[in-house]
Parts: structure tokens; C-alpha cells; sequence
């Protein structure tokens, strides 16, 4: 049960950081209140069918759970600065459980931001049936797998001075592209584009609440090409840096 | 097979102007529950061969053996515990949760609370690792090669960044260790540090090791000491004759002995020659003793180089407060 009590202290470190809490729990919330204070009464949200309440809460959890899950490219990032990473190497720890446990780690911490986001949800109105909840919940995290492998190949590019503007910039970008700040409705270039983003498929979990299935089969398919593309470019990020001394 | 083996190591990178070579071809065995120091200057290798002993650093001809298996092997049976040459400490947790962090890692670790007390961190555990001063890292950071309770214990240049009584008490530590029957290699550009802590000394220069053997050996090897004073007009024959020179140069009105006993040497030079003025005692630098040893540089020649000169006089402050505090 060793990796149990490692998994304990990685996600004690990041709870105790004061960056994660901002970006990962604090600005999210904030905004979603804000928010839909203002359209507590729009229940349709640009045609969308949606509550604007239901609408926002998941677009503000994708940018939660994005940043929370790049995060983890933050402190490897900051543990390669200072040589942990060497330190680790001559450990009994293995490359995979590395790697497992920032992974499992950052999507603990994606859950929290969910459940914060799911209680201001319900606070401003948002109701849906305990299947729709936990579908939803699980298309969230499906599609954030990418987002793990892209904060392990940040966290072996960049050093953390410049990890942190990379991730801001990175998911605020990607947020407002995929539709966490207002809903992408018909078929113009920047829909289309849209639809290629894991930003995209992420925030449109929140269409289980229409019935049916919320994602085509383009969603299950975009988010495996990014995951396959960036589980790539990661291994090779992370080869080149310890081939290196 | 209960020893260490290092057998035909080099290593190369590449470098600007071509590659460098930095390990040259090593042998070098070490039995278990010996001290062994890893003496040389900067540049001569020593964190090279340290990185390949622990697997690090893949060589590219040689073997590398500790207790029979290959270092990858050892590390993760959990044989191995290391202080590398840099490195800091990750933050957002106290010195007591990083080392239970580490310590649940290995499979047969060191109690926590045990490995805390054996290296003076326990009054100040509970801080976070960023609070802490560069002493107190240094601590800590040896309470985590220390948790694995390793049978093979490496640290490189541990005790660079320490102040006096930070060593004194480090090595303290480190005996009450190697007491425990356990395997410890230690780099260091400290002769006296590898004359006081150390079984046996293997010095490495430009990627070779050019002598290897018991420390008060090594010593007497590396160990002479320069005198230098402004003398005009005394014979060079008559100084070479006094107790302990054992050669001796002139430069302008300044003569040079290198002394193997430069405390007789002073005594007697000083009651023959009243007159001596501006006197200075180096310590041979190593860098200086090393192109002796391996024939790359007349002596003249090595003590002209303003670096070599700057080095030895670098080593010769701390050999003086290390003795004496212990």
C-alpha cells in the first residue's frame, strides 16, 4: 500500500498550493456565480435548450478540471527544476507509478472542482436525475484524459517560470475556442473548429440533460486522437529529458 | 557477491568543441562496509562515475555491478540510497511528510522518527521544506537517502554547501551509519575530509583514476605544502638540506620549497635565515598534486596556473577547521 500513502502526500502538496486554488477552484466558482446571478432566468440558453444555470456550471467545470489536470504538468515541471525528479530515479518508484500517481492525483482534484461546481450548481437551480449527473460526470472526465497527457508533456518542456503563463494562456484559450463562455451553435469555421477541441466535447457533457446521447461519435473520436497524439508527444518529451543529464 | 565493481566504465558527452570525455575507463572494486572516498578536483569525473554507479547515466563501455546486480536492479530492491551533487527539496510539505513520502517507497525503510533523530532534523521536522535554511536542507535531504536504510549509501560533494559545524556534525552522522556495517562511497574535493571519514581513497584526474589505497597513503602521495619567502642571496643547495624540503626553486629574489613536513621545514628556516620575508604556506591544491601524479604538467608549471594556485589555497581553509572541530 506504499503508492497509497505517496498518492496521500502529492495530493496534500496540491491542495496546499495556493496556484492550484485560484485557477483549479477559486476563479471557476467565482465566475459561475456571477454568472448565473445574472441568468438565473434564462432557461434556454441561445437555443441550446438549456439552462443557462446547467449551461455555465459544466462550462465552468471544464476550465476547473482543465487547469487541475494540467496542473500536474506545473509540478513536474517545478520537481525537475530542482532535481527531484533525479532523486526519485534512484528510488524504488517506477516510471509508471510516476506517472500514475500525478495522473490519479490530478483527477482527484478534478473531482473536487466538479463536486464545488455541482453544489453551486444545484444552489442556482441546476436539476437533473442522479443517471444524468453521473453521465455527465463521466463524459467530463473521459474527456479530460487528454488534458493528462498534455500537462506530462508540458511539464517536460518548460521550465516553471514559464509553465504557468504556457498552462493560463493554454486553457483560456481552449476554453473560449470550445465554448465554456458562450454555447458554439451552427456550422461556421470557428463551430467546426470548435468540434475538434477536447474543450468542446468537455463542455458539451452538459446535453445529457436533453436526453439522448450527448456526444456523436466525432467527440469519442477527437478526444482519442488528442489522446493518442499527446500520449506520444509526452513519452518523447520525457525520453529526450532523461536521456539528457 | 558482496561488493561493488565498477569495471572498464567511460563516458562521453557532447560539448561545444567536440565531445568530452569525461570517465576515461574506471576499475574500481568496493567491499562491503568499506568507506570509500572519491577524491579529485572539478572536471575529473567523480559525479559522472557517481551518476553511472546509480544507474542515471547509461556508460557507454563498462559494466557496473553493486552487490552482484546491476544498479537499475539494485535501486529498485531499495539497496540503494544517494544525496546527489544538486539538488533542492519539493515544496508544500514539512520536512517529516517529505521523508514519510520517501520513505514509503522502499520496502524495508528506516523509521521515520529514527532517521529524522540520526540526522539532527527532528527540532525543526515539522517546518516546510522552503522555510528551511541551507543547513537544514542539506539535513534534510540527507534523511531522505538515509530512510531507505540502504546497504550502499553515495554522496556527492555532500558537505560543499555546509558550514563547519554542519560537518562536523554530518560526518558524525555518517559514522554512526557506516558503523551499521553498511557500504558508503563519498565525492569530495576535501583531502582531509577523505583522510578523516574515509577507509580507502581512489583519486580520480581527467576521467582516470590515478592512485588507489588506504587514506594516510593517499595523503603522504597528495599531502606537500609549498613555502614560499623573499630571501635574496642564500644558496639553494643550503635550503634544500633543511628537515622536510624536498625540492627546492628560485624566483628573482623568492625561493620555493616543497616541503613533505612543513612544519619542520618552517621551524628550522626560520631559525637559520632570521631574515626571511613575506612568507606564505600553500597547501599543494589537488589539481596541483594530480598533474604530478599523472605526468601532465612539470610542478613548475602547475604551480604557475593562477587556477591550480586559487584551488589549493581553496582546500587548504578546511582541512584546518574540520580537524580541529572533531
Amino acid at each position: 500500500m506504499s503508492s497509497l500513502v505517496y498518492t496521500r502526500y502529492e495530493l496534500i502538496r496540491t491542495l496546499r498550493n495556493r496556484r492550484f486554488f485560484i485557477l483549479s477552484l477559486g476563479f471557476p466558482l467565482i465566475l459561475y456565480l456571477l454568472i448565473s446571478s445574472s441568468t438565473r432566468h434564462v432557461h434556454n440558453l441561445d437555443g441550446t435548450g438549456l439552462p443557462a444555470s446547467l449551461y455555465f456550471m459544466v462550462g465552468m467545470a471544464s476550465f476547473g478540471t482543465m487547469s487541475a489536470m494540467l496542473s500536474c504538468g506545473a509540478r513536474i515541471a517545478a520537481e525537475r527544476a530542482v532535481g527531484w525528479n533525479r532523486q526519485l530515479r534512484i528510488t524504488p518508484l517506477t516510471t509508471r507509478s510516476y506517472f500514475r500517481t500525478k495522473i490519479l492525483t490530478a483527477y482527484l482534484v478534478a473531482l473536487l472542482t466538479l463536486i464545488v461546481l455541482y453544489v453551486a450548481g444545484s444552489s442556482m437551480g441546476v436539476s437533473l436525475e442522479i443517471h444524468q449527473w453521473l453521465e455527465m460526470t463521466g463524459l467530463i472526465l473521459v474527456g479530460l484524459i487528454p488534458f493528462a497527457a498534455l500537462g506530462i508533456m508540458l511539464g517536460h518542456l518548460l521550465t516553471p517560470d514559464s509553465i504557468g503563463p504556457a498552462l493560463g494562456g493554454g486553457v483560456g484559450l481552449l476554453a473560449l475556442l470550445g465554448g465554456t463562455w458562450f454555447p458554439i451553435t451552427g456550422s461556421g469555421f470557428l463551430a467546426e473548429l470548435a468540434r475538434l477541441l477536447p474543450s468542446y466535447w468537455i463542455s458539451q457533457a452538459s446535453h445529457v440533460a436533453l436526453g439522448g446521447r450527448p456526444w456523436e461519435a466525432k467527440g469519442w473520436l477527437v478526444i482519442a486522437a488528442w489522446t493518442v497524439v499527446l500520449s506520444l508527444l509526452a513519452a518523447r518529451a520525457y525520453r529526450r529529458d532523461t536521456g539528457r543529464v | 557477491m558482496s561488493e561493488i565493481r565498477l569495471s572498464g566504465l567511460v563516458k562521453s558527452f557532447h560539448g561545444p568543441d567536440g565531445p568530452i570525455h569525461a570517465v576515461r575507463g574506471i576499475d574500481v572494486q568496493i567491499a562491503a562496509g568499506e568507506t570509500l572516498a572519491l577524491l579529485g578536483p572539478n572536471g575529473a569525473g567523480k559525479s559522472t562515475t557517481i551518476d553511472m554507479l546509480l544507474g542515471l547515466l547509461e556508460p557507454d563501455a563498462g559494466t557496473v555491478s553493486v552487490f552482484g546486480r546491476p544498479p537499475r536492479v539494485a535501486v529498485d530492491q531499495g539497496a540503494v540510497g544517494a544525496m546527489l551533487q544538486t539538488g533542492a527539496l519539493i515544496k508544500d510539505l514539512s520536512a517529516r511528510e517529505l521523508v514519510t513520502m520517501v520513505a514509503s517507497l522502499y520496502p524495508a525503510p528506516l523509521p521515520v522518527e529514527e532517521a529524522l533523530e540520526l540526522t539532527g532534523t527532528k527540532e525543526f521536522a515539522g517546518q516546510r521544506t522552503d522555510k528551511l535554511s541551507g543547513g537544514q536542507t542539506q539535513r534534510v535531504r540527507c534523511a531522505v537517502a538515509l530512510v531507505a536504510d540502504p546497504e550502499l549509501l553515495v554522496l556527492d560533494e555532500p558537505t560543499s554547501a555546509m558550514d563547519v559545524e554542519g560537518r562536523r556534525s554530518f560526518w558524525a552522522t555518517m559514522r554512526e551509519f557506516a558503523a551499521r556495517g553498511k557500504t558508503i562511497l563519498f565525492a569530495t574535493h576535501y583531502l582531509e575530509e577523505a583522510d578523516v571519514y574515509a577507509d580507502r581513497a581512489v583519486l580520480m584526474a581527467h576521467g582516470r583514476v590515478v592512485a588507489d589505497g588506504p587514506t594516510n597513503e593517499i595523503k603522504a602521495m597528495v599531502g606537500t605544502r609549498t613555502i614560499r619567502a623573499t630571501l635574496p642571496g642564500v644558496e639553494l643547495d643550503e635550503l634544500a638540506k633543511l628537515p622536510g624540503v624536498g625540492g627546492v626553486e628560485r624566483r628573482g629574489e623568492a625561493v620555493r620549497l616543497s616541503c613533505s613536513d612543513s612544519d619542520a621545514s618552517i621551524r628550522a628556516l626560520l631559525a637559520e635565515y632570521p631574515h626571511a620575508r613575506e612568507i606564505e604556506i600553500v597547501a599543494g591544491g589537488l589539481e596541483e598534486a594530480f598533474l604530478e601524479l599523472t605526468g601532465e604538467g612539470a610542478p613548475g608549471e602547475a604551480g604557475q596556473t593562477p587556477g591550480a594556485a586559487g584551488e589549493g589555497s581553496v582546500g587548504a581553509s578546511y582541512p584546518t577547521a574540520g580537524t580541529g572541530a572533531s
